[in-house]
């Protein structure tokens, strides 16, 4: 007991405002903020990989399919949206670099900055959704069963644009509903709705991946406005800059789930042309 | 592991930060090369291999890999291995046996 109070002691005679009372240096503290980070991070790497496992499953059970219905995703925003968030972790870097030399106005615009790409970043992805849910790819309850014109209708949609590209305009019309149910041919049958669910089970894991994907940028969204605030108060230092490392991590290891969800969902068909 | 009090205080130079950027920039842009060409059974280990490169670089640079601790690296490892023994082991049951899925 005796050497616990003369510990305690010890913290009192040199203590920086910053240095919680738990730990004996700010090198130890930094040490374990940051391995704490990186202890949630393995839990998000799982958590991200539950769904990454079911796309490993089904891909691989219905490779061709997959490749397929890939190919109705648009590359070019999807390559767009890969520039921006690489972009924001550079941004992000930078932000952290600045905390590390006490330069706290500029941790704090290159936080914000870093936010601004993210927006960026969601604003194409609503542009893309929008015109996913419009061609049907969106898996609803009509999805399945008898009723597979909705994967028609997303073929139908995609010859359309084909043949408009092919003629040079780049404006196309979406298909009209009741002749994609019209020319819904009985004969595809049980083939028909195999496809179908094959298209759908990609789609289903493409809107869960980066849907739980923005999920996590909105979340860091508020996360770096908060450590923007205080680094605009000048709460970081050099001896002191763990809040605005972490989020720095954070913020990367949201990158790097989709510099993987890129190839992996926009990519798979590429080669089969557009 | 840090030897001396502040060496994992150091700012990285910034045209390190620049550098793997560009080095970034250019792994996507092969990457959506070599998507549209066809390799066959490699295409995805090719993407794949890609993408890990890249990741590579985010831990090692961005996410301050080159100064972090053992302990650090160690988890850093462990998820990695997870991950492989959660994908590994439930691909080599599917593959193995005809699940009707």
């Amino acid at each position: 007991m005796s050497a616990t109070n003369e510990t305690v002691q010890d913290h009192g005679q040199h203590h920086h405002k910053d240095l919680a009372h738990h730990f004996d240096t700010l090198e130890q503290q930094h040490d374990a903020n940051t391995l704490g980070m990186w202890a949630f991070l393995l839990t998000e790497v799982l958590f991200f990989g539950g769904l990454f496992a079911a796309y490993t499953i089904y891909r691989y059970k219905y490779s061709a399919m997959f490749e397929e219905a890939s190919n109705h995703l648009d590359i070019t925003l999807g390559a767009t949206n890969t520039v921006i968030l690489i972009l924001s972790s550079l941004t992000m870097a930078l932000a952290v670099r600045c905390s590390q030399t006490g330069n706290s106005l500029w941790t704090g615009r290159w936080l914000l900055i870093t936010i601004a790409f993210g927006l960026m970043f969601l604003g194409v992805k609503y542009v893309e959704w929008k015109h996913d849910y419009h061609i049907h790819l969106m898996p609803g309850k009509d999805w399945s069963g008898k009723d597979y014109w909705h994967w028609q209708y997303a073929k139908k949609a995609k010859e359309m644009e084909t043949e408009a590209h092919k003629k040079g305009s780049a404006e196309h019309s979406l298909p009209n509903r009741n002749d994609v149910l019209a020319d819904n041919d009985p004969s595809l049958g049980v083939r028909g709705i195999q496809e179908s669910q094959q298209a759908r089970l990609f789609f289903l894991l493409y809107f869960c991946m980066t849907s739980l994907h923005a999920l996590h940028m909105l979340v860091g969204f508020v996360l770096i406005g908060i450590i923007a605030y205080f680094a605009y108060q000048g709460a970081y230092s050099p001896e002191y800059y763990s809040p605005v490392e972490n989020i720095g991590l954070y913020w990367h290891f949201v990158d790097i789930v989709w510099i993987f969800l890129f190839p992996l969902l926009y990519l798979l068909g590429a080669h089969m042309g557009h | 592991m840090a030897t001396t009090e502040h060496s994992t205080h150091q700012p990285a130079p910034l045209s390190l930060y620049l550098a793997t950027f560009g080095m970034l920039m250019f792994l996507t842009i092969v990457t959506i090369l070599a998507g549209f060409h066809n390799f066959g059974m490699w295409s995805t280990p090719i993407a794949l291999g890609i993408a890990g490169v890249k990741a590579a670089l985010v831990v090692v640079i961005f996410m301050h890999g080159y100064s972090s601790s053992s302990l650090t690296w160690v988890i850093i490892l462990a998820s990695m291995f997870f991950l492989t023994i959660m994908l590994g082991l439930m691909l080599s049951d599917y593959v193995s046996r005809g699940w009707a899925l």
